[in-house]
């Protein structure tokens, strides 16, 4: 088991490395920093622009640069920011923002598929396996953007006109300047996490939904089910303890190798309800041209991913078998 | 629906008179309904097991032989649709509720099915699989029923039970994890154990360790066994009465030997002639029977055998057959013209020609212009001209 | 999925259908024959079997699927009304129409109009196009690419398996919006913009088309049919192309459709953010982020881009549903 988790780090480490080389290459080839400063009218003295450069160390050649940058990055310095933001700092605090939801929303996901795609297993082609069917196929083909919009119009505004008083908020991921011990500010927390989890969760639950759910019709119609069942076992016994344990495995491995479009969601949700957490800082980064806080962004991101995958390999071995010994 | 045959309630009455019956299986009819109509798969199976008893069924795939056991336990699909009767010591099983059969299952009437590779769980370890199955039916504590797993195990021949009880289904062979399937089927000291094809999907060496493994459960437990295949092989040296079914329906029942040495019904008759024999003569050669099972969507009126039948009338194709007495009371037979099979004591190459191709026709050594009482023993070697070309 | 050229009526009878041998007039069935006692020839007892192609059955499966054919319908009317409505309709996304603002829909203008005169069916119809033209050409182009990967990987194994895994890896390693946004930004309004917002798209999306094939690959490779051809001499193109690939076409194809949906989704959000399709020319997304604002007083603006974009995306996710039961159907029988 230990080797096999070793064998995982290993491959990992290059895939690091290599990514965050062609992260590099192509923040470097798309971007150009210098843009907003040659553009402008009157034009920026040449002094200005000499600075910059030599800030970004973009007077190097491209190997330098990167060797330069990543030596930092280990070393926890992600380089200075065109907008003089500390990059690290406003990361660390962005990634707390951003990760409380995903967290959430990949929960909220997960338990979700998992109700939905047993039941519409287990009662295949009733009225309830069409309707969460159908359900899933709405939210499979709908914009995280409309329906977050959709939720921010509608559902809070009826809310909080009916309750008399602000519950749900639809702006920012807290009320600036709140005071106060964590679990006294909780409550404004939560009132400003629920919409956009509510969004993100719907448009991640279809899909694990439908996998789930044939996942569940797969093994409920194997042999050992039936010999469980021939054993005396009862219903319950043999749909917790055998079908459900068992079909729960492959959607470990989808849950985590999606975590990259759950990102992408979540860059995509945030902007939607003014957060600021990390979607808006690749906006902002990339609207600005702030090759630094790209860079350091990307990072985070291939590190999470490659941590998720690890992750997925990793509870696979756990719980099955199989696997653990190949 | 063919009237219910007479002879066999004579039968029920002599029966009831011996020990008392585990298993009372009256006319089991299942039928699916299915997009393209409904299947009647099993169309009015009957039997009596006697504890202690072995009892064969055999039949090709299709003939409804592992749906009938399955109705049994009430382990078909929702949609099946079941009829007649099944008892087990007097208690009727069908239409009980999954709670009510629970009990029953793994317990009183134990199954092992077919494939071995796909019967046990792939995440939990054999020995945990065996103590889930004694402590659902027993209170007994995790040390005493895993203690009772190392014993079973050790009984069914796997080495080193006590650490292998640990590892995972994976990590046993083929014949090893069939061993397993035996010893769950054994765990709880059932009164009847149905085994489902228990050595088709194992190579033929391992075939023999699992019969020998069987007839030892067997021994151990006292329970009586439904032995279903398709291999007559396999029966012979195990069953003490067989069943041969054809189409979801039993054409002939009786004691092994009559089955074997006094075949009353063509089909088995074809059956054994198609069964390769190591004390065959060389000059003998295989008479198989041409042609393939019907549908049981569209089972046309009569006797579903006759379009492969050599010995078919008009009356086989107007009316199904009933099971009636042949020779003695415990052999029946459905066939119009058992009578004259028991006549000639007819033998499979009387019947069927010895032929290496599969034709469409049914070769039948049959005078033209007679009936089946034309019937003449033959030369062995006959060869009608049509049947040999490719 | 059948290995075999011909498929028989999939009666779900365990009848062994083989037939028995072609009686004259090429129609298999169980012929008879005459009845030996010199009687009048028996009549056929068991119903004919007429064979199938393995395509024609796929087709019915299909056409049986009734949501599925529908949906193929809707889609169709809205690809043609997406790629060629947009001239025939009377106004044009660019137009203003003076006077004509923040109308809600009438006769007129159907989808209402937006608070500088733009006609709300014409951006739509326009911003769809630009989607749809997106959708189409990113599905078509990272299937080809990422089958072709997948295949190589999955059919040769060993170091260039492993490589082109890394590589795959690699690419999915950062999130696809961020990749996106990162080129977009330098993406200018150009009229083709909407092409290098296809390609890069494509770029990224032939990774898990890869997996997914690699994976077929890997395990049909196994297959004893493999085997047979190597033993009779077939070379690697041959197996692949004619034994290998259209047993895995079906998968393939309903990837295909996911990504369609997908590439709609994603072109659309990106338009929302700002980075893809840009004005002057205009995007579902990007009417999106213009109309929330007035989603409560002027709903037209916000609803219809959207449902539009549900619409194209439903219909292409059951068409790819219909087509994977129709391609795999041992999922939707009743389980005997």
């Amino acid at each position: 088991m230990l080797s096999y988790i070793g064998r995982r780090l290993l491959v990992s480490a290059p895939i690091l490395v290599i990514s965050s080389f062609l992260i590099f290459v192509l923040v470097a080839a798309a971007g150009d920093p210098l843009a907003d400063l040659r553009g402008r009218n009157p034009p920026v003295p040449e002094s200005v622009i000499q600075t910059r450069e030599r800030l970004l160390w973009l007077n190097h050649p491209l190997p330098n640069r990167y060797w330069h940058w990543l030596t930092g990055i280990v070393r926890g310095d992600f380089g200075p920011s065109i907008k003089g933001v500390n990059v690290g700092s406003d990361l660390a605090h962005r990634m707390l923002v951003t990760g409380r939801m995903v967290a959430l929303a990949m929960i909220l996901a997960v338990l979700f598929a998992i109700v939905t795609g047993v039941i519409s297993a287990v009662r295949q082609y009733s009225g309830i396996d069409y309707t969460f069917t159908f359900a899933g196929f709405l939210f499979l083909s709908m914009p995280v953007f409309w329906f977050a919009a959709l939720l921010k119009e509608f559902l809070a505004i009826k809310l909080n006109d009916s309750l008399g008083r602000t519950v749900i908020y639809t702006i920012g991921d807290s009320t600036p300047d709140l005071s106060g011990n964590f679990f006294q500010r909780l409550p404004n927390y939560a009132g400003h996490l629920v919409l956009p989890t509510i969004a993100l969760a719907a448009v991640t639950y279809a899909s694990w939904s439908r996998y789930q759910r044939s996942a569940m019709l797969d093994v409920l119609g194997s042999d050992y089910i039936r010999l469980a069942r021939a054993k005396g076992l009862s219903r319950r016994r043999v749909m917790v303890r055998h079908a459900l344990r068992t079909a729960l495995i492959p959607l470990t491995t989808i849950v985590a190798v999606d975590i990259g479009a759950i990102l992408g969601g979540a860059v995509i949700t945030e902007t939607v309800f003014a957060w600021h957490g990390m979607g808006e800082m690749l906006i902002q980064s990339v609207t600005d041209q702030d090759v630094n806080r790209t860079l350091a962004w990307l990072m985070v991101a291939g590190v999470v991913v490659i941590l998720f995958n690890l992750l997925a390999d990793l509870l696979y071995a756990v719980l099955d078998p199989r696997i653990r010994y190949a | 629906m063919p009237p219910r045959p007479i002879d066999a309630t004579d039968t029920s009455v002599v029966e009831s008179a011996s020990a008392d019956i585990l298993l009372d299986v009256q006319d089991l009819t299942v039928d699916f309904p299915t997009d393209d109509g409904v299947v009647h798969a099993v169309r009015g199976v009957s039997y009596r097991l006697e504890p202690g008893q072995v009892l064969g069924i055999v039949g090709e795939s299709g003939s409804g032989k592992s749906v009938t056991s399955l109705a049994i336990l009430g382990l078909l699909p929702r949609t099946a649709r079941l009829g007649g009767s099944v008892r087990f010591r007097g208690t009727e099983l069908l239409g009980r509720s999954d709670h009510e059969l629970m009990k029953v299952r793994g317990d009183k009437i134990a199954m092992i099915f077919q494939d071995p590779m796909t019967s046990l769980n792939p995440v939990y370890s054999i020995g945990w699989q065996i103590v889930e199955a004694l402590r659902a039916h027993h209170e007994v504590s995790r040390h005493d029923a895993a203690e009772r797993t190392v014993e079973l195990l050790d009984l069914v021949g796997i080495p080193r039970p006590r650490e292998r009880a640990a590892n995972y289904p994976h990590e046993f062979s083929g014949g090893m994890r069939q061993r397993v399937v035996i010893a769950l089927a054994m765990a709880n000291n059932p009164d009847v154990i149905i085994a489902d094809e228990p050595t088709t999907a194992l190579d033929v060496t391992v075939q023999a360790q699992i019969l020998e493994t069987l007839k030892k459960a067997q021994q151990e437990t006292h329970a009586a066994i439904v032995l279903i295949t398709h291999d007559l092989g396999v029966v012979a040296g195990m069953a003490d009465r067989v069943l041969v079914m054809y189409a979801g329906k039993p054409v002939e029942i009786g004691n092994v030997d009559d089955v074997y040495y006094r075949p009353r019904m063509p089909y088995t008759i074809g059956l054994l002639g198609s069964l390769p024999r190591l004390d065959a003569t060389d000059q003998e050669r295989l008479t198989p029977i041409a042609g393939s099972p019907p549908s049981l969507i569209n089972l046309p009126a009569g006797c579903p055998f006759s379009p492969r039948c050599p010995m078919r009338e008009q009356v086989c194709e107007r009316e199904e057959p009933a099971l009636r007495h042949t020779d003695g009371i415990e052999h029946q037979a459905a066939c119009h013209f058992s009578g004259s099979l028991a006549a000639e004591d007819a033998v499979p190459g009387d019947l069927f020609a010895a032929t290496s191709a599969d034709v469409a026709e049914p070769m039948a050594v049959v005078e033209a212009g007679g009936g089946p009482s034309a019937v003449q023993p033959s030369v062995r070697r006959s060869r009608p001209g049509k049947g040999t070309t490719p | 999925m059948p290995d075999i050229d011909r498929d028989e009526l999939s009666a779900p009878a365990p009848v062994h259908g083989t037939p028995t041998g072609a009686a004259p007039g090429g129609q298999p069935g169980i012929d008879v024959g005459r009845n030996p006692a010199g009687g009048a020839p028996l009549q056929e007892r068991e119903f004919t079997v007429r064979v199938r192609t393995q395509r024609e059955m796929v087709f019915r499966r299909f056409l049986s699927h009734r949501l599925a054919v529908g949906s193929l319908v809707v889609f169709v009317l809205l690809l043609l009304l997406s790629l060629v409505g947009g001239r025939f309709w009377r106004f044009s996304y660019a137009d203003v129409i003076a006077g004509d603002y923040s109308l809600p829909p009438s006769l007129t203008h159907p989808m209402g109009t937006d608070g500088i005169g733009h006609d709300v069916f014409a951006q739509v119809l326009r911003g769809s196009q630009k989607s749809v033209q997106i959708a189409l050409l990113v599905s078509l182009l990272s299937t080809v690419v990422g089958t072709v990967i997948g295949a190589v990987a999955g059919y040769y194994r060993g170091v260039v398996d492993n490589v082109l895994m890394r590589f795959v890896d690699l690419v999915l390693t950062v999130p696809l919006i961020a990749i996106l946004a990162v080129l977009g930004a330098r993406v200018s309004a150009k009229s083709g913009n909407w092409l290098i917002v296809a390609l890069v798209l494509a770029g990224l999306l032939w990774a898990p088309i890869s997996r997914i094939v690699r994976g077929l690959f890997l395990s049909l490779r196994e297959k004893e049919y493999v085997e047979a051809a190597r033993a009779l001499g077939a070379n690697d193109g041959r197996i692949i192309f004619r034994h290998l690939l259209p047993n895995a076409l079906g998968s393939i194809i309903v990837n295909a459709t996911v990504i369609v949906a997908v590439a709609i989704l994603t072109e659309t959000a990106l338009s929302y953010l700002g980075l893809g399709v840009k004005r002057p020319d205009t995007s579902l997304g990007l009417l999106i982020s213009d109309g929330q604002a007035a989603a409560q007083t002027r709903p037209w603006l916000f609803y219809f881009p959207g449902l539009f974009i549900i619409l194209i995306a439903l219909t292409v996710n059951f068409i790819g549903d219909g087509l994977r039961d129709a391609f795999d159907p041992t999922q939707t029988r009743v389980r005997a």
